[in-house]
């Protein structure tokens, strides 16, 4: 219901200083889920679509732009309702979103019966949305789960010394997908995995699951995000947990580095990959965290950008890039603007991002590690940044094949790819 | 009670068996045997424990639910907005004051009056007329959410436990025994142990209230016969104002309890409706110990679910539902409607 005032609001803002809608406007149908455990990360996401647009003027191509929000719940059966309602009703020329996972396997299907629109994907992360029969209109700029899980396994073997881990995640598609990164890249530096628990998204509780935990590991893997993330947090350290934590890439995000109380003390030293960094101190990336703090004021919005945002950011930023290349030409089944998005090279905050021949982002990770800032807040702190991550992890797609398989629960064959000896 | 084993010899037999056993998995060191079978003593008891404190919290805000639905036939579909309005506001306050305990008094009487307010400017205009006040519970529900949206922002929220119960807490339960013969008791989060007697005490309060007072007969009496409760003279508006006050102050204290162990975000609000929800369809529709038992067995369910069979968990809740409306409509220990 939230959604529907958000939507309502932010449809009128967009509407009243223009009129109503006309010849020369291109409509943005926006998927966010606003419901459930990433509310907020969602309401981030559609501010920095906002962001991206008065970056443009309110323009593309020569032509107004309008947006409006499709709120969902993270659940595939809402995302595909909400996606017709927005093609259907609102009559919008093409969809950036969903969040997460499952959503965007759905949006994949769901965009090959409307071959003359565009789908460009929000942030959502699962594996299989670009590599698995891939939509000849379904564009993602963001790196997949498992990207963004890349490069952290090496850190935490050679630079922590944490070879023995017990990994706790979430049980769905991206839960699987960024699990399958990290533990691809910490199999190949030597690392042993002893035990892996899947929850189910959503629990709320989870002492049983803290009890569970083994004494005698060097760290725990956490990839759980949102409140989850929040809850776990909170009941580990009421639980008198010690152990390091590394975090998969939704866990040490802005969303839950801004909760409100004690939970997140837990996370201080907690390595993290993802596709940004914090601290990051390019200057593009410097220059993008000033124009969002910028444009909204404090209480509206996060510190910097959440991983989410950033996520809806690129998406925005590449879509509007394509539409000026084009002149904002969206006939003839929108072939001119899929193309467009094909061969773009997007010079963005976080660096270069290009697509491969499945229409799948090829771009950069960072590895983070949470700190604690001059005012007492928990900052990520930027270790490293890994250039041009690609889809299989760095093997080539038959020994990915092979080795590694389709994110599961249990597909990451550890002893397959530990180094031999 | 001592009618129940006369009438039922088997199933007596059968409960006291399952009791014993229980009793001798939580008390007695593990032999090697069952450890391999199921896995270590401490990960079991973690999760009967955890389960129990869970169905704690559930019974706290559950508790209120039933009562109002079960005296004044109304499904206060708004319950969890009170529950999230709870937990916001105590957090203002142990954030305001540093005191967590404090929170509970205040927020008690916060939540009570704007029950208050709820039954006499709302529920009160539309007596008997159930659907109406269904929708009505549904409307409120929304406006509060955005309401709370718009002053709390979509963050979430989680209330700093003071240092007496923060950390864990070793319970007299022998958890393992180490090979040296020392004994390993049971750790257990301290705030999770507070709660469980929280909850305790208030459920017996409760129970104390409703059988040995004469407010209590009255509530009985209303949920027996509420028409003939009200012919007899007694001026039933006031009753209804005590339970729907009582009821809201204990789903905002409830909201405390929540916002301490697990978190509050936009959507608990409906996430506690449905917990409330499926807690007073097992248990029975306006009965206590049906909302302790049903708070009960779902908390459990959902722990242990989540330990040893993660994939299903989230079924179990509402299979154990299906099963009770399919064997037993009217709940556990609800009467006959």
């Amino acid at each position: 219901m939230t959604k529907w005032i958000i939507g309502a609001v932010s449809a009128a803002a967009l509407l009243a200083p223009f009129g109503a809608a006309a010849e020369g406007t291109i409509k943005i149908g926006v998927l966010a889920a606003l419901d459930g455990v990433f509310a907020t990360g969602a309401q981030d996401g559609v501010k920095n679509i906002e962001l991206a647009i008065m970056e443009n003027k309110g323009m593309a191509g020569g032509k107004k732009i309008e947006f409006v929000v499709a709120p969902t719940d993270t659940t595939p059966d809402t995302t595909i309702r909400q996606a017709r309602k927005l093609i259907e009703q609102d009559q919008v020329d093409f969809i950036i979103g969903p969040l997460s996972g499952s959503e965007g396997l759905a949006m994949r299907d769901y965009s090959k019966t409307i071959p003359d629109k565009t789908v460009i994907n929000g942030v959502s992360g699962a594996l299989e949305t670009t590599f698995v029969d891939p939509s000849p209109n379904f564009f993602r700029f963001n790196l997949d789960g498992a990207q963004m899980g890349a490069g952290l396994g090496t850190y935490v073997v050679e630079e922590k010394g944490w070879k023995k881990v017990a990994t706790i995640a979430a049980d769905y598609a991206f839960g699987y997908t960024n699990f399958m990164g990290f533990a691809v890249d910490f199999c190949k530096a030597g690392g042993e995995i002893v035990e892996r628990y899947w929850i189910p998204l959503g629990s709320g509780d989870f002492g049983g699951v803290i009890a569970a935990l083994p004494d005698d590991v060097d760290a725990i893997y956490l990839g759980v995000g949102g409140t989850d993330a929040i809850n776990f947090l909170n009941q580990y350290e009421q639980a008198g947990g010690e152990t390091n934590l590394i975090g998969g890439s939704i866990m040490a995000d802005q969303t839950v580095l801004t909760s409100k109380g004690r939970a997140k003390e837990a996370l201080a030293g907690t390595p993290s990959s993802g596709l940004m960094a914090d601290e990051n101190t390019d200057p593009a990336w410097l220059a993008y965290v000033k124009r969002y703090q910028e444009a909204f004021p404090e209480s509206e919005r996060l510190p910097s950008p959440s991983l989410f945002g950033v996520g809806y950011y690129l998406a925005t930023k590449a879509a509007l890039q394509a539409l000026d290349e084009i002149g904002g030409d969206l006939s003839d089944g929108q072939k001119k603007f899929h193309a467009a998005l094909s061969e773009l090279k997007l010079e963005s905050p976080v660096g270069l991002i290009t697509l491969n021949e499945n229409r799948q982002a090829i771009g950069p990770v960072f590895i983070n590690e949470v700190v604690e800032g001059p005012n007492g807040d928990l900052e990520n702190k930027f270790i490293k940044r890994i250039d041009g991550v690609t889809q299989t992890l760095g093997l080539s797609r038959e020994e990915f094949d092979e080795k590694v398989g389709l994110p599961s629960r249990d597909v990451v064959n550890c002893e397959a790819l530990q180094p031999a000896g | 009670m001592q009618g129940f084993a006369a009438r039922h010899p088997f199933w007596a037999l059968v409960i006291i068996v399952v009791a014993a056993a229980l009793i001798w998995l939580v008390f007695a060191p593990w032999p090697d045997a069952l450890e391999d079978l199921i896995g270590r003593k401490k990960v079991f008891l973690n999760a009967v424990i955890g389960g129990i404190t869970l169905g704690a919290l559930y019974f706290l805000v559950a508790a209120g639910f039933t009562l109002i639905f079960g005296l004044m036939r109304n499904v206060n579909l708004a319950h969890g907005s009170l529950y999230l309005v709870g937990g916001y506001l105590g957090f203002e306050v142990a954030e305001a004051t540093g005191l967590w305990l404090l929170a509970f008094p205040v927020v008690f009487v916060i939540v009570g009056a704007f029950g208050l307010l709820l039954q006499n400017q709302v529920f009160r205009r539309m007596e008997g007329e159930e659907l109406r006040q269904t929708m009505v519970t549904i409307g409120i529900s929304v406006v509060m959410a955005d309401l709370m949206l718009w002053i709390w922002g979509a963050q979430s929220y989680t209330l700093i436990t003071p240092e007496w119960i923060a950390g864990p807490a070793t319970l007299p339960i022998i958890s393992a025994v180490k090979s040296n013969g020392e004994l390993v008791y049971l750790k257990f989060p301290a705030v999770r142990v507070a709660i469980f007697f929280a909850a305790l005490v208030i459920g017996v309060a409760m129970w104390l209230v409703l059988n040995r007072t004469r407010l209590g007969m009255l509530v009985r009496a209303g949920v027996d016969d509420r028409d003939m409760l009200q012919a007899s003279g007694v001026r039933i508006q006031y009753v209804f104002l005590a339970v729907f006050a009582f009821g809201a102050g204990l789903a905002g204290m409830g909201g405390i309890v929540g916002g301490t162990f697990q978190s509050l975000t936009p959507g608990e609000d409906t996430r506690y409706l449905l917990a409330s929800l499926v807690v007073v369809i097992v248990g029975g529709m306006g009965s206590i110990p049906g909302a302790a038992i049903g708070a009960l067995i779902i908390g459990l369910s959902e722990q242990i679910g989540v330990v040893y069979a993660p994939t299903y968990s989230v079924v179990f809740t509402f299979l154990i539902m299906a099963v009770v409306l399919a064997f037993r409509p009217q709940g556990l220990l609800g009467a006959r409607l």
